[in-house]
């Protein structure tokens, strides 16, 4: 496992019902891409996420696959409609087989 | 120095390899589309892909796309060692068919956003991003 993987997340405490809300998420990973070199000369191997989901209330919002194109600690803004109260679970897919995930409540109000 | 007809052919079998040689990544470009679309046609339009015209540092280079009614939005580094970068596929609960991330540029190239509309239908669109530090050590 990446050494202080720490996912943040943006979710509004509220929304109206039906809203369409933004969410922005990050998370601190180094996303090593596999292509660079140690002082020594050596690849150093690929190490990335390669996954991100982001779910409410057990309904899909969006499924994201990763490269090793994406930037170091990936960052994430993207769109979700809030038909009820309830919860976001984002997660994340570490190619060492770790798993982070994350969870906002949203009220309606 | 006189060539016999085998040397001669040999000699261009060499150079069409070389002539070959840098074409591996755009290659990788299309075999990606290739296997995204299943070889369908991909048109154009209905597909928006925003980055910056200069970036200065190719390790994160803000890029959004934007394809309203697609189900999936793929975005490609053409120019980069794996060109893919990332696929976004949207559930029944995505607010819109967009999205933003940051990605590594190795060198100036196009990046490139291929869209898989709810139809069936392929769109694509391509921008090209100048880079002045590369995002991809070596």
């Amino acid at each position: 496992m990446a050494d202080n993987v720490k996912p943040k997340v943006r979710v509004p405490k509220t929304a109206a019902a039906g809203e369409v809300i933004t969410l922005k998420t990050l998370i601190s990973h180094p996303m090593e891409s596999g292509q660079r070199k140690d002082a020594d000369g050596n690849l150093i191997p690929r190490s990335i996420i390669n996954r991100f989901t982001c779910d409410f209330n057990e309904q899909n919002v969006i499924d994201v696959t990763m490269e090793p194109a994406i930037s170091t600690n990936p960052y994430f803004e993207f769109q979700a409609t809030v038909p009820e109260a309830g919860t976001f679970t984002f997660t994340w897919y570490d190619d060492d087989g770790s798993v982070y995930t994350d969870t906002q409540d949203i009220a309606i109000g | 120095m006189k060539f016999s007809r085998r040397e001669t052919m040999l000699m261009a079998l060499g150079a069409s390899a070389v002539a070959m040689l840098p074409m591996p990544a755009m290659a990788d470009v299309d075999e990606l589309i290739a296997a995204f679309t299943g070889g369908a046609e991909v048109g154009e339009g209905g597909l928006t892909l925003t980055a910056p015209e200069i970036a200065e540092n190719g390790n994160t280079v803000p890029v959004e796309v934007s394809a309203p009614g697609a189900v999936s939005i793929m975005l490609l580094a053409t120019g980069n060692p794996t060109p893919g970068a990332a696929t976004f596929n949207f559930g029944p609960l995505a607010g819109s068919q967009s999205a933003s991330t940051r990605i590594r540029l190795a060198k100036t190239q196009n990046v490139m956003a291929v869209a898989k509309m709810a139809d069936g239908s392929f769109v694509q669109v391509t921008q090209e991003v100048k880079v002045t530090i590369g995002g991809c050590g070596g």
